[in-house]
């Protein structure tokens, strides 16, 4: 890997192994992803998708080889630490994730209390992003109550609210119409254009075609050579 | 910040109103009852202080002393260490104090052709060095002195129960320790329900970048507000039985004879900081004991 390399690579992951129950989940990944680049990891159901996004949250621990953000060994990173690393991340999860107990509004204004930010700041931006994945009447709903879409949305809506550096996106359209869809496509792109890292895990072959950009292929945990898109 | 856990607290304290309200319950009653004892020891301290001060020993005397001789014990009397004053009370004045306080039933005493009272000697103690041992040891010194049949003081039964009160002060503490302990292990319980049934939530805060300090701040607020609470209800139940009890004895006693007080301004307020540090640590140790695992 050359030095440009290392000062464009946001995140890198050298030599990575996830093992569960003596499987591996992911094997011997080796991967840099550039600032403000837009990538799509993709593959079969049980590749590792889901999996190498958690190692570089730390969701999960690698079980062997090093993962860098923003030039920090995150496996070194102490207990009283973890949440700067989270703060750099926007993650929509694949199980969405929100609190059962908490409205719509909250579990997105949530992000930006925990980031101590002010109430007047929270209501105008909590308010506006919900707008902008068309949640704005269902602000005081509550997850259980919303379809597998809406709650997706909020989602969604949840992990751009922080501005974060790094967009992390599992299958975040994986219950939407087309139109919903493109819509937080549009939405993730407009982020990368303002300087945001996105990648978004997904076998959609469709959303991959919708936006050029670096694709990576894993199979059983590995990086292959993309079959015909 | 301060606002948004506490909304984030009162938030969960409504959500979980039964485990809340028990948790209150046992605090308050915790609070209740060791301040009670307290009431109780304040008001019998201030009694027994009133009795200590106004200690008269009666020496009473042996019949057919003459003048000379009653001298010589009053003398006697009068170097005794703690004695203030002695003042000789001769059996005439005795009986007609008697008579006086008999009232109606005075009658009785004229069929009596010879008064049976004997002369006496009211003693009184210095105040600053009267104890109940030191006026023990007074009424045997007293009696010592020869030509003395007999020394009585009213409050020699007090004496008896000062050693009671104070082993059931002891007792007190001891209960006092236990419900403190048993206030901080409920708190403590109740942070671990709610924590045991938020874990989720707890999870996708840290998720999202929440600190350790801004997820569990609601917690202590909780457990501080239970305490604060707590201290609050099991004092306004003191009071209420503090009234009933006043109200009781001053239907039975003279007027001002027994004076009851309350807890002060300042012991209520240490009281409720005291129930509210309970919660804290109840709190605390719970979440510590949640952190390491
Ligand atoms: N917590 C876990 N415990 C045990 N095995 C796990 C765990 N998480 C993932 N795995 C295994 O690791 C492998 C990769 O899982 P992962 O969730 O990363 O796949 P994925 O590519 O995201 O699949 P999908 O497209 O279905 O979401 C799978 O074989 C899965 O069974
Ligand atoms: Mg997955």
């Amino acid at each position: 890997m050359s030095d440009s390399n290392a000062r464009a690579a946001i995140i890198r992951l050298f030599h990575v192994y996830r093992q569960y129950h003596a499987k591996n989940a992911l094997t011997d990944l080796t991967l840099d992803i550039y600032r403000n680049e837009f990538l799509f990891v993709t593959g079969p159901s049980g590749a590792g998708k889901t999996t190498l996004l958690k190692l570089l949250y730390r969701g999960e621990k690698v079980s062997e080889g090093q993962v860098l953000v923003d030039g920090i060994n995150i496996s070194r990173l102490p207990r009283n630490r973890i949440h700067l690393l989270r703060r750099k991340f926007g993650i929509v999860f694949q199980d969405y994730k929100l609190i059962p107990t908490r409205s719509v509004y909250e579990n997105v204004a949530l992000v930006l209390e925990a980031g101590g930010r002010n109430a007047r700041y929270v209501r105008k931006k909590t308010s506006s992003v919900l707008r902008t994945v068309g949640m704005e009447n269902r602000l005081s709903a509550y997850p259980p109550a919303l379809s597998g879409g809406e709650q997706q949305r909020v989602a969604v809506a949840r992990a751009v609210v922080g501005d974060p550096t790094i967009i992390l996106a599992d299958e975040p359209t994986g219950s939407l119409d087309a139109k919903s869809a493109s819509l937080i496509m549009g939405l993730l792109k407009a982020f990368h254009t303002r300087g945001a890292t996105v990648v978004v895990a997904t076998h959609d072959r469709a959303l991959i075609r919708s936006i050029p950009a670096r694709v990576i292929y894993l199979n059983e945990g590995q990086i292959a050579a993309a079959p015909t898109i | 910040m301060l606002s948004l856990h506490l909304k984030r607290a009162l938030q969960d304290i409504r959500q979980n109103r039964l485990l809340n309200a028990v948790t209150i319950s046992t605090i308050a009653l915790s609070i209740l009852i060791v301040s009670a004892a307290f009431l109780f020891f304040l008001n019998t301290t201030d009694m027994l202080e009133a009795w200590r001060r106004g200690i008269r020993i009666m020496v009473y005397l042996e019949s057919d002393l003459d003048k000379a001789q009653r001298h010589a014990i009053e003398t006697r009397i009068r170097k005794l260490y703690g004695v203030q004053a002695a003042r000789f009370i001769p059996k005439e004045t005795a009986l007609e104090q008697l008579r006086a306080q008999m009232q109606r039933q005075s009658a009785i005493l004229d069929g009596l052709d010879q008064n049976p009272l004997p002369d006496a000697f009211e003693v009184q103690m210095i105040p600053t060095a009267s104890t109940w041992e030191k006026a023990e040891e007074l009424a045997r010194s007293l009696e010592a002195v020869a030509g003395v049949s007999d020394v009585e003081y009213g409050q020699r039964w007090v004496e008896r129960f000062v050693t009671l009160f104070n082993l059931f002060r002891l007792t007190s503490y001891a209960m006092g320790g236990l419900f403190f302990i048993a206030s901080v292990f409920i708190v403590g319980n109740t942070v671990r329900l709610i924590l045991y049934s938020r874990r989720q939530e707890v999870e996708i805060m840290r998720l999202v970048g929440a600190t350790e300090r801004f997820i569990l701040a609601p917690f202590y607020f909780q457990s501080m507000i239970q305490g604060a609470l707590g201290g609050v209800c099991g004092l306004v139940a003191l009071f209420i039985m503090f009234m009933l009890i006043q109200s009781k004895i001053q239907a039975v006693s003279v007027t001002g004879l027994v004076n009851l007080r309350f807890l002060s301004p300042g012991l209520l307020l240490t009281v409720v900081t005291a129930s509210t540090l309970v919660g804290w640590l109840g709190c605390h140790l719970s979440l510590k004991q949640y952190l390491k695992v």
